[in-house]
């Protein structure tokens, strides 16, 4: 579907922007948190065919013609497991920030000089 | 200024990199062929109704088993960071409806992730989803009651625990010659029965385990630290 895939787009970008133009890192975090959505949107939007169920094919579908009555399985198993592991990674990037915090009482990128190359 | 315009530049080049997918995106009107192989062998071969269940667990399984141990790591970095400090410093108190609530709440919520992640084969959901609905009884657990610690020892034990009998269920495959982390180990019995799809509910039951104590585990690990907490009451 064309609307999601630039809904997808649209937040994929938001997302970057907020990476790049923040100095807060909770805020980068975010940012991150958006752009994962985005590509989760962006994801199941290409495997979408107009019309169709959802790849369960119970005594709702007609199994023997299911090939022409279900939606793409493959982008779905995808982004099931990409929504955990995103989950996991903002918690520990989430921690990172704490530790930070903890040191300098700041979450300003400003403050840790250190990071700079 | 030239922070702005390089934060320009990477967006445009963002979008260019993305601008094909758009401009060349036509709405599809049939299944790729391997997705109506999958679609055909879920019905014939592993007798199990969800088709995403079929391709996470058996078709990519080797790719779910790569990401549970992401999974994994990154519970292992929450933990080393945040080292459980005995930090008895709450002196906030928790309202008597909210505690009676969450207690009856609680035990819902777990038959509820237990209900998702043994009847992934048959509807929507699975390990992952009844792994973070269990975490999620978990978090109002230590939101509402104060003093309620869970035994990291025994998170652990049933992490590891199911982490290696996924391992040892998907080597079984390999010792009978029919393939890593095939479901035929067991009988396959019939469709659309609780107890079909050979080892699916089973891998899918072990993976709903091992989510769900790793996802405690952050949870009770972040609720446990709270000495940035302290500071912030002492400037109040």
């Amino acid at each position: 579907m064309i609307e999601t895939l630039i809904l997808g787009f649209i937040l994929l970008l938001i997302g970057l922007y907020a990476m790049l133009s923040q100095k807060n890192i909770i805020k980068i975090i975010l940012g991150f948190s958006i752009a994962d959505t985005g590509v989760h949107i962006i994801i199941v939007s290409l495997g979408y065919l107009k019309g169709r169920r959802a790849p369960i094919l119970d005594s709702a579908v007609d199994i023997a013609n299911s090939v022409k009555e279900v939606v793409d399985p493959i982008p779905s198993a995808l982004v099931l497991t990409a929504i955990v592991i995103g989950l996991a990674t903002t918690a520990l990037m989430l921690v990172f920030a704490a530790e930070l915090h903890k040191r300098k009482a700041s979450f300003s990128i400003d403050d840790y000089k250190e990071l700079k190359w | 200024m030239i922070n702005k315009l390089l934060i320009i530049i990477g967006i445009i080049g963002m979008l260019l990199i993305l601008l094909p997918i758009l401009v060349n995106f036509q709405s599809p009107t049939n299944l790729s062929a391997l997705a109506e192989e999958y679609v055909r062998g879920s019905v014939n071969d592993l007798k199990s109704p969800n088709v995403v269940t079929s391709v996470v667990v058996t078709y990519r399984g080797l790719d779910t088993l790569g990401e549970v141990t992401v999974l994994f790591l990154a519970t292992l970095g929450v933990g080393f960071l945040l080292e459980n400090k005995k930090n008895k410093s709450t002196q906030r108190t928790v309202s008597e409806n909210i505690r009676t609530t969450s207690s009856f709440l609680v035990s819902l919520i777990m038959v509820l992730g237990i209900y998702i992640f043994t009847h992934g084969h048959l509807s929507p959901g699975g390990g992952f989803q009844g792994g973070v609905v269990i975490a999620s009884g978990f978090l109002l657990l230590i939101l509402s009651d104060l003093d309620f610690k869970i035994s990291h020892a025994i998170l652990r034990f049933v992490e590891s625990i199911s982490g290696l009998v996924y391992v040892l269920i998907g080597l079984i495959g390999l010792v009978l010659t029919i393939g890593f982390l095939n479901p035929a180990i067991l009988p396959l019995g019939k469709y659309g029965d609780l107890f079909s799809a050979g080892a699916i509910p089973l891998i899918y039951s072990l993976i709903g385990l091992k989510v769900g104590s790793e996802l405690t585990n952050i949870i009770a690990t972040m609720g446990s630290d709270r000495s940035s907490e302290s500071v912030v009451k002492e400037e109040r």
